[in-house]
């Protein structure tokens, strides 16, 4: 494969124009420095009230650690079935059409604008013991509810979304020039898929993986509601934050800044893989 | 930045203040400088607005209570504010605009006149409150007495340690020297009653008061040992309030006859 995205040269002399006559108004500047004050300042005000002196000793307690790799562990598992399960709906929503696939799309990406209690409560009367499939899976031996999987269930569920939304835009933004040459050319669906179609994308796909990760380690309204909340089993970090604070807010706060850390290192992780390999693809391109 | 309390100071707080002054300030009465601000003349009848802070186990209570309160004095107005005791002792802290604040229990009314805001005279318990076994209409466990919630096929949630209920849990267990394995310890008692009422927990330990409230939808079952965590309720006006005459009158309301008569009705105890 040697032609993938190639910017075309109107791309980038857009890109370079745009740099030469493009000014900012002031204005602009100004609101976009009071919505950056917005986002930041109740971060320093958190950092502002973190007591230092006990700040090792609060995070490293057991109850935390047991917190933040709980956290860990659950959201690594959604984003893989994320993943699994959200590579193939992004394809099938930007590659297909059929009837009621704009009202399909909407219902798929649901729980990004449902309140996370609410999908605590869907998920509860799905996988829920008088759920719809709670006594399937009871028959079958596997109890769901109260469970670490229940955890990674509610997790997956909202940060789903995030990868889809992502993937589909950028397969759409793609399009299907070089998906047409290759099956011209005698490729297999799966083999177009694999070799044309996902490198195209990788980077969204790193992108979308990477907020669904974000999010799920996030996640705390439907974990609250369905899971429940037991140290080492349910009790992610951001149900021991909320915990914490009503008997340490010392605690709370530094656990907010050790979850705070961690968003910003994923976040500049995904920025940095986003660029590398579309960096890769591009120069494999050229 | 100025530092309050270390004990107090979350983000969370903050936030809560912030939400806390938005509703308020909605609502329109509580901000009227012209009424709040301004004592009667007369001593007799009473006027203006007051915020009360109540834990969320008063919400039927207190709604009912501030209702007939109005009507008993007209030309005043009383607001509502419903959440765990410790988020309002964080929200008052942080410069929330409370007149009354009404506690789950005595250790968050002493975190208020521990730090001035409230005059430790002026605090009165007002009702009590004990443990009962809250289970699903059907019972599916065969739940009967305190003991069977530490049966390993027995699902119970209970409220974790950090918590009023949680607190008072873990009294009972000590008294009777029975020890649960939950399935899980939520941060609140609504939460716990949740998992009973879905189903989802064969047995949870909640409030006397929620069981009376939840109506059909679970089944209490007493237990003797209960009485080892009796969660005494306090309320008092809040030392900064501009309209002590209501909020006195509020608090004396709530203590009176017509207030405990409703707080019985409901399930809660006298002190």
């Amino acid at each position: 494969m040697t032609s993938t995205v190639r910017p075309g040269p109107s791309a980038r002399l857009l890109r370079r124009r745009r740099r030469a006559y493009a000014s900012v108004p002031a204005w602009v500047a100004v609101v976009a420095a009071l919505g950056a004050a917005f986002v930041l300042l109740p971060l320093v005000a958190m950092v502002s009230r973190v007591d230092w002196a006990e700040f090792v000793p609060l995070v490293t307690s057991e109850s935390s650690v047991a917190a933040f790799w709980l956290s860990l562990r659950t959201s690594v598992a959604a984003t893989l079935i994320c993943v699994v399960l959200g590579v193939p709906m992004a394809v099938v929503l930007a590659r297909t059409e059929f009837r009621g696939q704009k009202v399909l799309r909407s219902l798929v990406l649901l729980p990004l604008v449902l309140p996370p209690v609410v999908g605590g409560i869907a998920l509860l009367y799905t996988f829920g013991r008088r759920g719809l499939l709670g006594q399937t899976f009871d028959a079958l031996g596997v109890t769901i509810a109260f469970s670490t999987t229940a955890v990674v269930l509610a997790q997956t569920f909202v940060a789903l979304p995030f990868l889809v939304l992502s993937l589909e835009g950028a397969l759409r933004t793609v399009g299907t020039r070089y998906e047409a040459v290759a099956s011209t050319l005698g490729a297999r669906p799966t083999t177009v898929l694999r070799r044309v179609t996902l490198p195209l994308v990788l980077p969204a796909l790193v992108s979308g993986a990477v907020l669904s990760f974000a999010r799920a380690l996030g996640e705390f309204g439907a974990t609250l509601t369905f899971a429940g909340s037991l140290q080492g089993v349910t009790r992610t970090l951001p149900l021991e934050i909320y915990l914490q604070r009503e008997t340490d807010p010392d605690a709370a706060v530094a656990l907010s800044l050790v979850l705070v850390l961690v968003a910003v290192v994923v976040v500049a992780l995904a920025h940095q893989a986003g660029q590398s390999t579309g960096a890769a693809t591009r120069r494999r391109g050229s | 930045m100025r530092r309050i309390r270390s004990n107090v100071t979350t983000l969370a707080g903050t936030l809560a203040v912030a939400t806390a002054l938005a509703l308020t300030g909605c609502s329109g009465a509580s901000v009227d400088p012209a009424t709040s601000a301004t004592p009667t003349a007369s001593g007799s009848a009473l006027d203006g607005s007051i915020t009360v802070y109540a834990a969320a186990s008063l919400k039927t209570t207190f709604t009912e209570l501030a209702d007939e309160f109005e009507e008993a004095h007209p030309g005043t107005t009383v607001e509502l504010t419903f959440a765990g005791s410790s988020d309002l002792v964080t929200q008052i802290t942080e410069g929330a605009p409370a007149d009354v604040f009404a506690s789950a229990d005595e250790k968050n009314m002493a975190e208020l006149t521990d730090a001035g805001l409230v005059d430790p005279s002026a605090s009165e318990d007002f009702a009590t409150n004990v443990l009962t076994i809250a289970v699903p209409p059907s019972n599916p466990a065969g739940v009967s007495d305190f003991a069977d919630l530490a049966e390993p096929d027995v699902k119970t949630v209970i409220c974790a340690a950090q918590v009023p209920c949680g607190a008072a849990t873990k009294t009972v267990e000590k008294a009777t020297g029975v020890t649960i394995s939950p399935v899980s310890e939520e941060s609140s008692v609504t939460d716990v009653l949740g998992k009973v009422t879905s189903g989802e927990a064969d047995a949870g330990l909640v409030y006397v008061t929620d069981v009376e409230a939840a109506g059909d939808a679970v089944e209490g079952i007493d237990f003797p040992e209960a009485d080892q965590a009796v969660n005494t309720y306090p309320i008092a006006p809040v030392a900064d309030t501009a309209n002590p005459e209501v909020a006195e009158a509020f608090v004396a309301f709530v203590t009176g006859e017509v207030g405990q008569g409703v707080l019985r009705s409901a399930g809660f105890g006298s002190p």
